[in-house]
C-alpha cells in the first residue's frame, strides 16, 4: 500500500515538474538544483527557493512601493532591484519571471511608467503561481520523505 | 542585463561615432557651401557675358561709324573744294570779260566791240569757263536814252516775257551775247525779278554777285547767274556807292547751270555712287534753297556732312551737303565677334557650372556613401550584437531541451523511442554546435574576435584534440596521429582557444570524410623549405626505385597508413628527410635554439593529411566560402554547414597565415596552413608552464625503447611521442630486428641498447612470424637478461586478437592510438609499476567525478549580492566538494581576502552595488601585488609557499558576449562561468588552475 502511494507520489511530481517545464514556468536550472540536492544537504532546494521567496517578496514591495509613489522617477534602482530579481529567478530556473522581469526591464529603460506597471502586475501574478505550484511540489516531496521515512524501518 | 547595458552603451557608442564622422566630414570645399548659389552663377555670368559681348558690338560699331563719317567728310569737302575751285576760275574769267568789254567798248572811242566780236571771242574762250552756259553783254540804259538806243539798234527792248518793255527808270538790254545764249538778246535784265536785284547789287558793290538758284531760262535747269558791273570811267579809289552807280556802264552776267555743272564734275570723281551730294544756298538761314541735287530726302538720313561753299560772293551763302546713297551696312564682322565671343563665354560658363555640379553631386554622393558605409557599420555591429544575443537566446531553450532530453533519455524508453530521444538530442548538440559557429563567424566579420596572446604548450592541445576525435577515428578504423618537430618550440605566445578550433575544425572534416586511411597532423617550422626542395629532388632521382611493395594488388604508400595521400610532399621522403635534418641538427640545437631567441615570431607549418574521398575539382575554388559544401549531396551524407572551413580561414588569417589544400578526389586531402606564434621569454616560461601545460612525468626519462614498426612515418609518430617522454628510441623495421638487437646486445648488428620497453606496431606483429618472436624472447630469458617489456601498440583490435598478443607475449599492455604523451605515459607507469598511481585522465573518468577530485578540498569564496545565486553557487562548489565560504558585497570579499588567507580560489559576481565585480578584482590584485613586491624585497628566494599571492578569480556572469569576458581578462581576472552554474563549463574554467595540482602533490 505504501510503496503503491509513493509511487503515486512520484508520478504526481513528475506531472506535475512536467508540467511547470511545459509551461515554461521552470527551466533546466532548476534540474541542476535539484541535482545539487543529496544526503550532505537534504533541504537543498527547498532552502533555496524560500530564500528565493523571501528575497522575491521584498523585492516585490519594494518595486511595487517604487511605482505607486507620485513623484516616481527613480527607474534606476527599480533596474537594479529587476537585475537582481532576474538574476536570482534564473538562479533558481524560475523561466517566466525571468522573462517578465527582461519585459519588465525593457519598460523601465524606456520609463514607460504603464508599462512598468503592467509587468508588475504580471511578475505579481506569475510569481503567486509559481509559489503556489513550487509549494504544492514541495508538499508532494514532503510526503514522499514521510513515505519513504515510514518504509525505511520496515526494509531495515 | 549586462547584455542590455552592454548593448545601449555599444548603441549609444556607434552614434557617437557616426556624429563625430560626420562632424569631420562637413568640411565642405567652397562649391559645397555655396551649391544653392551655382544656378545664380551660372546666370550672373551670362548676364555679363551678355553684356560684355554687347559692348564689344557697340564699340566695333562706333569704330564702324566714325570711319564712315570721316570717308564722308573727306568725299565732301574734296567736292566741295574742286566745286568752288572751279567755280572761282569761272567767275575769274567773267570778271576778265568784264574788264574786256570796258576796255575795248567804252574806252576805245569807236567801240571795239561788236556783237560778232563778242560772240566769237565768248565762243573761243568757253573752255575756260567750263561752268557757264553762257555770257551776255547788258547795257544800262536810262529812261532818257532809251529811244536814241532803240533807234542805234534797230529794236526795242524787251521784257523777259519777250514783250516791249514798259516805261521804267533805267534798262539793261543785253547787246551782246555768246551763241549758246543768243536769245537773251534785246532782252532787259531788269525786267527779271532775280537779275534786277543782282543788278543793283553787283552796280553798289562792283564785285561778282550771284542770284539765288531759279530755273535758267532755256535749259530750265536750275541755276544762278552770276553778275558782274562794268563801268566806263575809271572809278577813284575807295569808291562810294553813289559813284558805282553813277559810273556803272553795263553789266556782264553768265549763267551757271549748276546741275549739269556739278553732275559733270561730280562724274570726274571716284565714289560718286557711294554719295548723294546736295548743295543749298543758305542765305536766308531759315529757308534753304536747293541749287543741286534731289529734293527729296533719299539715303542714309543718319548721318550727313556739310561743307562750306564760299563762291565768292559775300551776301550769298552756300553749302553742301553729302550723305550716304545707302544705309550704313550692318557691321557682320562685329556682330560675328561679339556673337561668338558670347558663344564661347556661355559654354565656358556652361562648363565650369557643369564642373560645380558634378563636383557637388560626387561630394553628395561621397558624403552619402561615408553615411552608408558608417551605417553599414552599425548595422554590422548591430548585427554581430544581435547574433550574440538571439544565439544566447536560443542556447537558454536549447539547453532547456537538451537537459530534458537527458532526463528523457535516463527514463525507461523502449528501443524505438531511445532511438527517437537519441537522435532529437544529437540534432539538438549540432544545431547549438552551429550556433556558435554562427555566432564565431559573426564576430569575425564584425572583427570583434580578439585573438589572445598568452603562452600555450602547442603539443598538449594536438593531443587534446586528438583525444577528442580518438573515439570515432577508432570507430572507423583510422589512423589518426599527430607529430610536431623538434625545432617547434616548447611553448609559444598565442591564442590556443583560437588554435585549437582551427585544429579541431580541420581534423574534424578530415575524421567525417574519411572511411579508410589515416589523418596525420604534422606540425614544423616553415622557415626552411630547402631541404623539402632537396628531399623532392632525391625523389625524382629514386622515382624508378621506389620501395614500395605490392600488397594486395595495390601499391603501398610510404604514407603513415599506407594508403596514397593527396599531397607528396608529405610522404615519407620528404619526412625522412625532416626527421633527420632534425636529427643532424640535434647537436647544434643549442646554438640553434639561442639564434633562435632572437626572432621574435616563429612561423609554424601546420599540415592536416587525410586519405578521404577529396573535393570534388570543380568545388575546390568555393572550400572557403561560407555555407558551401562540394555539393549539396554532401550534407545530406555528411552533415555539416559548411560554415566550419570558412570560419577556419578566417582565424587563419586573423593569426597572420595562409591556409591552402591539395586534393584528389578519392585519394585524400591536405590541408596546410602557416600561422606565426610570439616566442615564449624563457623567464615566463617556466611559470607558465607550470600552470597551464599538462605536464608530463619525467619519470621515463633515459628510458630505452624499441619501435618496432614497417612503417616509417608511423615509427616516427611514435617515435615523436617517445622522446616526449625523455625516452632513447630506436625503430626497428620489423620483429627480427628488433629482437636481435635485444638479444645480441652490443653485437655486430648495430644497435647498441638494451632496451626496457618494445613497443610493436600491430601491422608488424601481425605479419612477422609471432612464433620467432617469442622464441627470441624465451632465449633472452635464458641468457638471463632483463625481459624488456613488450607493449602493443594498436588502432583497434578485436578480443581474439587481443588473447592472441596475450598468448604471443604482449602480455604488459596495449595501447591503443591515437598515440598521445601523457596517454603513452599513464600506461607506461601502469606497466613499469614505478610506483605512482594511475593519474586520472579525464578519458576515462568522467566529468564530474573529475570536477569533484579538482575541486575537493579547495576552500572557494563566492562573492555575490544575491542571497540565492550565493546559495546556489554554494551548493554547486560544495557538491563537488569545495569549502565554500560567501560574501554578499564586494567589500566583504576584500576584507576576507586580506593577505594573508588561506582561499584557493574566488568566484566574483560582475554586477553588485557600491562596488562591482571588476573593481573589488583590481583592488584584490592591487593588494597582491604590493604584498609581492614586499615579499620580493625581504626575501628573494621564494619561502616554502608559492612564490607569489595570485588568486584565481573567475567571474560570473550571465553574459556570453566576447567583450566581456575580454573585460573580465582586463581588470585581472582569470576566467569566467556562466550563471547558472552548468558543469561543464564550471570544469573548463576551474581546470585551468587546479589541472596539476593533483598530479604535483602525489
Amino acid at each position: 500500500m505504501l510503496g503503491l502511494a509513493a509511487d503515486r507520489l512520484r508520478a504526481d511530481m513528475n506531472r506535475l515538474l512536467a508540467f511547470l517545464f511545459h509551461q515554461g514556468i521552470l527551466d533546466e536550472q532548476f534540474l541542476q538544483l535539484q541535482q545539487l540536492q543529496d544526503e550532505s544537504s537534504p533541504n537543498f532546494v527547498s532552502e533555496v527557493v524560500n530564500i528565493y521567496f523571501h528575497e522575491s517578496e521584498k523585492l516585490l514591495r519594494s518595486l511595487r512601493s517604487l511605482l505607486m509613489d507620485r513623484e516616481f522617477s527613480d527607474y534606476n534602482r527599480m533596474g537594479i532591484h529587476l537585475n537582481q530579481f532576474m538574476g536570482s529567478s534564473s538562479s533558481i530556473g524560475a523561466n517566466r519571471i525571468r522573462n517578465v522581469c527582461v519585459a519588465f526591464r525593457a519598460a523601465s529603460e524606456q520609463n514607460n511608467r504603464a508599462g512598468c506597471l503592467r509587468a508588475l502586475e504580471v511578475l505579481e501574478h506569475e510569481y503567486c503561481f509559481l509559489k503556489n505550484k513550487l509549494h504544492e511540489l514541495f508538499q508532494i516531496q514532503q510526503q514522499r520523505v514521510l513515505a519513504a521515512g515510514v518504509r525505511y524501518p520496515m526494509q531495515n | 542585463m549586462g547584455l542590455k547595458l552592454k548593448q545601449s552603451y555599444h548603441h549609444s557608442a556607434v552614434a557617437v561615432k557616426v556624429n563625430e564622422q560626420m562632424g569631420t566630414k562637413r568640411g565642405y570645399t567652397f562649391i559645397q557651401s555655396n551649391r544653392a548659389w551655382l544656378p545664380k552663377f551660372l546666370l550672373l555670368w551670362v548676364m555679363v557675358m551678355a553684356f560684355l559681348s554687347t559692348w564689344i558690338y557697340k564699340k566695333m560699331d562706333a569704330d564702324n561709324k566714325v570711319r564712315r563719317k570721316e570717308v564722308l567728310s573727306t568725299m565732301c569737302e574734296q567736292r566741295a573744294r574742286m566745286l568752288q575751285d572751279q567755280f572761282s576760275v569761272s567767275v575769274n574769267h567773267v570778271h576778265a570779260l568784264a574788264i574786256l568789254v570796258s576796255t575795248f567798248h567804252y574806252y576805245k572811242d569807236s567801240s571795239a566791240i561788236d556783237q560778232e566780236t563778242f560772240a566769237e571771242y565768248t565762243a573761243r574762250t568757253a573752255f575756260e569757263r567750263p561752268l557757264l552756259s553762257g555770257v551776255a553783254y547788258a547795257e544800262r540804259v536810262r529812261h532818257s536814252e532809251r529811244e536814241k538806243f532803240e533807234r542805234q539798234h534797230g529794236w526795242t527792248i524787251k521784257t523777259m516775257k519777250r514783250e516791249p518793255s514798259p516805261i521804267r527808270d533805267e534798262y539793261a538790254p543785253v547787246i551782246f551775247s555768246q551763241e549758246t545764249v543768243s536769245y537773251i538778246e534785246s532782252l532787259d535784265m531788269m525786267s527779271g525779278e532775280e537779275d534786277r536785284e543782282n543788278i543793283l547789287r553787283a552796280r553798289a558793290t562792283g564785285k561778282a554777285v550771284l542770284t539765288s538758284p531759279f530755273r535758267l531760262l532755256g535749259s530750265h535747269h536750275l541755276g544762278v547767274v552770276l553778275t558782274f558791273p562794268v563801268y566806263k570811267s575809271k572809278l577813284p579809289p575807295n569808291p562810294t556807292v553813289e559813284e558805282r552807280i553813277e559810273a556803272t556802264a553795263g553789266y556782264l552776267g553768265g549763267a551757271f547751270d549748276v546741275e549739269s555743272l556739278v553732275e559733270n564734275l561730280l562724274g570726274q570723281l571716284a565714289g560718286n555712287q557711294a554719295i548723294l551730294v546736295n548743295v543749298y544756298d543758305i542765305t536766308n538761314s531759315s529757308d534753304h534753297l536747293i541749287m543741286y541735287g534731289n529734293q527729296n530726302q533719299e539715303g542714309d538720313l543718319a548721318l550727313l556732312h556739310e561743307s562750306k561753299l564760299d563762291f565768292g560772293d559775300p551776301f550769298r551763302k552756300h553749302q553742301m551737303i553729302c550723305r550716304y546713297h545707302q544705309k550704313a551696312p550692318t557691321s557682320w564682322t562685329a556682330l560675328t565677334t561679339a556673337f561668338l565671343f558670347f558663344v564661347i563665354c556661355l559654354l565656358v560658363g556652361y562648363i565650369l557650372y557643369g564642373a560645380a555640379i558634378h563636383i557637388v553631386k560626387v561630394e553628395d554622393d561621397f558624403h552619402e556613401m561615408q553615411e552608408l558605409m558608417v551605417r553599414a557599420e552599425a548595422a554590422d555591429v548591430a548585427k554581430s550584437q544581435f547574433l550574440a544575443t538571439v544565439s544566447h537566446e536560443i542556447r537558454t531553450p536549447m539547453n532547456g531541451i537538451l537537459g530534458m532530453l537527458a532526463l528523457l533519455l535516463d527514463t525507461d524508453l523502449s528501443s524505438t523511442q531511445r532511438d527517437y530521444a537519441q537522435t532529437a538530442q544529437a540534432c539538438g548538440k549540432a544545431l547549438i554546435a552551429l550556433i556558435n559557429e554562427v555566432l564565431d563567424r559573426a564576430k569575425i566579420e564584425a572583427g570583434k574576435l580578439e585573438l589572445e596572446n598568452v603562452p600555450f604548450d602547442l603539443r598538449s592541445i594536438l593531443d587534446d584534440v586528438l583525444s577528442l576525435f580518438s573515439e570515432k577515428s577508432r570507430k572507423k578504423g583510422l589512423e589518426l596521429a599527430v607529430f610536431v618537430s623538434d625545432k617547434v618550440p616548447e611553448m609559444v605566445m598565442g591564442d590556443p582557444g583560437r588554435f585549437r578550433q582551427i585544429i579541431t575544425n580541420l581534423v574534424g572534416n578530415s575524421v567525417k570524410f574519411t572511411e579508410r586511411g589515416h589523418i596525420l597532423v604534422k606540425v614544423h617550422v616553415a622557415e626552411n623549405p630547402k631541404p623539402i626542395d632537396d628531399a623532392k629532388a632525391e625523389t625524382c632521382l629514386n622515382g624508378g626505385l621506389d620501395e614500395g611493395a605490392l600488397i594486395s594488388g595495390g601499391r603501398q604508400f610510404n604514407t603513415l597508413s599506407g594508403y596514397e595521400a593527396a599531397d607528396e610532399q608529405n610522404s615519407w621522403d620528404s619526412f625522412q628527410h625532416l626527421v633527420t635534418a632534425e636529427a643532424l641538427q640535434n647537436d647544434a640545437s643549442v646554438r640553434m635554439t639561442d639564434a633562435d631567441e632572437a626572432f621574435q615570431s616563429v612561423t609554424l607549418m601546420v599540415s592536416v593529411e587525410d586519405t578521404g574521398i577529396g573535393i570534388p575539382l570543380i568545388a575546390q575554388d568555393r572550400v572557403f566560402m561560407p555555407f558551401m559544401q562540394a555539393d549539396s549531396s554532401t550534407s545530406r551524407n555528411y552533415g555539416g554547414t559548411g560554415i566550419g572551413l570558412s570560419i577556419t580561414k578566417c582565424l587563419v588569417e586573423l593569426m597572420g597565415g595562409h591556409i591552402s589544400f591539395i586534393s584528389r578526389p578519392q585519394v585524400g586531402s591536405t590541408f596546410s596552413f602557416t600561422t606565426a606564434f610570439g616566442r615564449c621569454k624563457k623567464a615566463s616560461l617556466s611559470d607558465t608552464k607550470k600552470s597551464n601545460a599538462e605536464d608530463l612525468p619525467s619519470g621515463f626519462r633515459g628510458l630505452k625503447a624499441i619501435v618496432v614498426d614497417g612503417k616509417p612515418v608511423r615509427a616516427a609518430v611514435t617515435r615523436y611521442h617517445l622522446k616526449r617522454l625523455g625516452m632513447l628510441v630506436e625503430v626497428a623495421n620489423n620483429v627480427k630486428i628488433a629482437a636481435s638487437a635485444c638479444g645480441k646486445n652490443g653485437s655486430s648488428y648495430g644497435s647498441k641498447i638494451q632496451p626496457d620497453i618494445v613497443l610493436v606496431e600491430k601491422d608488424s606483429w601481425l605479419s612477422g612470424e609471432d612464433g620467432s618472436l617469442s622464441l627470441r624472447m624465451l632465449d633472452c630469458k635464458q641468457n638471463g637478461f632483463k625481459l624488456p617489456k613488450m607493449i602493443l601498440l594498436a588502432t583497434n583490435i578485436t578480443n581474439a586478437e587481443l588473447e592472441g598478443a596475450k598468448a604471443a607475449g604482449f602480455a604488459d599492455t596495449t595501447i591503443m592510438k591515437p598515440l598521445r604523451a601523457s596517454m603513452v605515459a599513464a600506461c607506461l607507469q601502469q606497466v613499469l609499476g614505478t610506483g605512482k598511481k594511475r593519474q586520472p585522465g579525464k578519458g576515462i573518468l568522467n566529468g564530474s567525478s573529475v570536477l569533484g577530485s579538482l575541486l575537493c578540498g579547495k576552500k572557494i569564496l563566492v562573492v555575490d549580492d544575491n542571497m540565492v545565486n550565493r546559495r546556489v553557487a554554494a551548493g554547486a562548489l560544495k557538491k563537488f566538494g569545495a569549502a565554500v565560504e560567501c560574501a554578499e558585497s564586494g567589500k566583504t570579499a576584500l576584507k576576507l581576502l586580506q593577505l594573508p588567507h588561506s582561499f584557493d580560489a574566488c568566484f566574483m559576481d560582475i554586477q553588485m552595488p557600491e562596488m562591482d565585480g571588476f573593481e573589488a578584482t583590481r583592488r584584490i590584485r592591487m593588494m597582491e601585488s604590493q604584498a609581492n613586491e614586499q615579499m620580493n624585497g625581504g626575501a628573494d628566494e621564494g619561502s616554502g609557499r608559492k612564490d607569489e599571492w595570485h588568486l584565481p578569480i573567475l567571474a560570473m556572469t550571465a553574459d556570453v558576449i566576447h567583450a566581456t569576458y575580454e573585460e573580465c581578462l582586463k581588470c585581472g581576472m582569470d576566467g569566467y562561468v556562466s550563471k547558472p552554474f552548468e558543469e561543464e563549463n564550471l570544469y573548463q574554467a576551474v581546470a585551468k588552475f587546479f589541472k596539476t595540482k593533483p598530479i604535483s602533490d602525489s
